[in-house]
């Protein structure tokens, strides 16, 4: 932490969020797998307040991706620079596979608490601070009617809120969130990806969202990585989501088209081949 | 049956069932129910080694049941824990075949540890166990909340920075611990029984982990008492009486479900009836 480029750059006043801050500094990084290479030469940088949506078809590396950036996964070349400072959690993550046993004895909210202490020694006791802060997370991410529900009991769509919730309430910089809308129904889908958005804004995190499919975050996204046979590109949405740029990074022709507000990329010219709707 | 002689009897069952049920609750929370099952079960393996070296046989089962621990958790890197711990038993149950071919006072001692001697315990082994006990349930407490996340989900407690090779690691230290203290009281087949039978039936009865594992305690104690007291009473084996009322509060659990699934969802069930019922 504190490279030349946090010195050279005003420090904020203390306690007010900066305008600009860098959470997330991928530099050419390469990760490999069992022998493959997954990830080559990704750079990306994302700031506080951002949303971005990692966007790649199964395989394409985004799982890798997210771990890489949690400390899960060594890159084999380059650097992974979290500068969020301060002690705890700082990066709030929601995996892609949740299963939850159904008779565990355990509630919405007490898998919501550990997200604030799961790594503290001790049985620990929670006071009205801490049961305040688990019942407004619960709130704010329509979580609070299934509050006392035991958690293996619920929908995956109310997993999914519960774990979002649980990522959150250590108030992290950065918040990675693998494939949520996987679960969810269009409409669920929509209420989620717009809460996060306002929480991006209002609380000033760094959102780094996998998906395969863009066109439920195009509303929402200010930036988007976009993986492909383990290389990726970044950008606006606009700049990355062209038929030139695909078709680079695909190594063969691709054809971006839009229609009634989707974007949908067609993979080759050859009239046999199928199309993708990523 | 509180004469003198048995107030030993109390006591090391006592301990056993406080940390049995404390140890089952994370046992049945992360699923590890076959290396609870297997440790015991191996273990008896060091008692035999030990008669044969002449050693303390109690030092034997420690040793082997920390042995078969380390076993399970560095076979559990390239494996699933349930084949490192298939292949733990396996290696543990042979070595114990072996031990038990080239010794010859085989019977009581070994017996013994297959069924305990829960009316046969003297004053020397009370403070052993509870020292080991204390052992056991700081360690729990001490490791409650990363425990707890990483045996409901492993990948938030893995990206919270919880180690969860050390918790598992620990957690089979943990089991290894309650097999040396609770072999020779209880037995090796008795131990899984009480590990097992409270905690699976106390999270029928509550929502709250932290209840679960008190509830776990105050049945495995119940377990025991009863069990100690009908046995005396009525001079069937007190392992007769540990597995019974095991069955029963699991017994009990099921109906407490069931009861509270009717009350709480009356209306699926009436839905159902309804679907069933041939229209026109
Ligand atoms: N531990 C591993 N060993 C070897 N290869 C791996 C390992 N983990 C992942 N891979 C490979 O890396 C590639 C990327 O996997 P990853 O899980 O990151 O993809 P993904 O984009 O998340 O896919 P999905 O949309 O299906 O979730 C895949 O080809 C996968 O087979
Ligand atoms: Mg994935």
């Amino acid at each position: 932490m504190g490279s030349d480029a946090d010195a050279s750059r005003p420090s904020p006043p203390i306690g007010a969020p900066s305008a600009t801050n860098t959470v997330l500094e991928l530099d050419d990084v390469s990760v490999s797998l069992g022998g493959r290479t997954v990830l080559e030469d990704v750079s990306f940088s994302l700031e506080a307040g951002e949303f971005c949506g990692l966007i790649g078809s199964n395989g394409a590396g985004k799982t890798t991706l997210l771990r890489l950036v949690l400390g899960l996964v060594t890159p084999a070349r380059g650097t992974v620079r979290t500068p969020l400072g301060g002690r705890g959690p700082k990066i709030g993550y929601v995996p892609q596979k949740i299963s939850l046993e159904p008779d565990m004895p355990l509630r919405a909210r007490d898998l919501v608490a550990l997200g604030l202490d799961g790594h503290r020694l001790g049985p620990g006791r929670r006071g009205p601070a801490q049961r305040a802060a688990v019942d407004e997370m619960l709130e704010a991410v329509g979580a609070a009617r299934f509050a006392e529900a035991r958690v293996g009991n619920l929908s995956g769509g109310e997993q999914q809120r519960v774990m979002i919730a649980h990522a959150l309430i250590s108030r992290p910089r950065l918040l990675l969130l693998d494939e949520p809308l996987a679960n969810l129904d269009i409409r669920a889908g929509q209420e989620v990806v717009r809460l996060l958005a306002h929480i991006a804004a209002e609380q000033h995190i760094g959102i780094l969202l996998s998906a395969h499919d863009m066109n439920p975050l195009l509303p929402v996204m200010d930036r988007i990585l976009y993986l492909a046979a383990g290389r990726a590109v970044s950008g606006s949405t606009d700049e990355v989501v062209s038929t030139e740029t695909l078709s680079r990074l695909y190594g063969q022709r691709v054809e971006v088209i839009r229609t009634h507000g989707r974007v949908i990329v067609v993979a080759g010219t050859d009239a046999a081949d199928p199309t993708h709707d990523f | 049956m509180f004469a003198g002689y048995l107030v030993n009897t109390w006591e090391a069952a006592t301990i056993v069932a406080v940390v049995a049920g404390v140890a089952g609750f994370f046992i049945v929370l992360r699923g590890a129910a076959f290396a609870a099952h297997a440790l015991p079960n191996g273990a008896f393996a060091g008692a035999a080694g030990a008669t044969l070296i002449g050693a303390n046989t109690i030092l034997g089962l420690g040793v082997f049941s920390l042995a078969g621990a380390a076993l399970i958790a560095a076979l559990g890197r390239r494996a699933r824990q349930d084949v490192a711990t298939a292949l733990t038993i396996v290696v543990m149950l042979a070595s114990g075949d072996l031990f038990l071919s080239r010794t010859s006072e085989y019977a009581p001692a070994i017996f013994a540890l297959l069924f305990g001697e829960v009316l046969g315990i003297s004053s020397g082994q009370v403070v052993p166990t509870a020292a080991i006990a204390a052992v056991c349930v700081a360690a729990v407490l001490v490791l409650y909340r990363p425990l707890l996340l990483s045996s409901v989900a492993p990948d938030l407690a893995e990206a919270q920075g919880i180690d969860t090779r050390f918790m598992d690691l620990a957690f089979l230290v943990v089991i290894a611990l309650v097999t040396t203290m609770a072999v020779p009281v209880v037995g090796s087949l008795l131990i899984f029984s009480l590990l097992i039978g409270p905690p699976a039936a106390a999270r029928a009865f509550t929502d709250r982990p932290p209840v679960a594992l008190g509830l776990s305690v105050v049945l495995a104690l119940l377990s025991v008492w009863v069990s100690i007291a009908a046995s005396f009473e009525t001079n069937l084996p007190i392992g007769f009486f540990v597995g019974a009322t095991g069955a029963v509060w699991y017994l009990a659990g099921h109906v407490r479900t069931a009861w509270a699934g009717h009350a709480r969802h009356p209306e699926p069930a009436r839905a159902r009836r309804a679907a069933r019922t041939p229209r026109g």
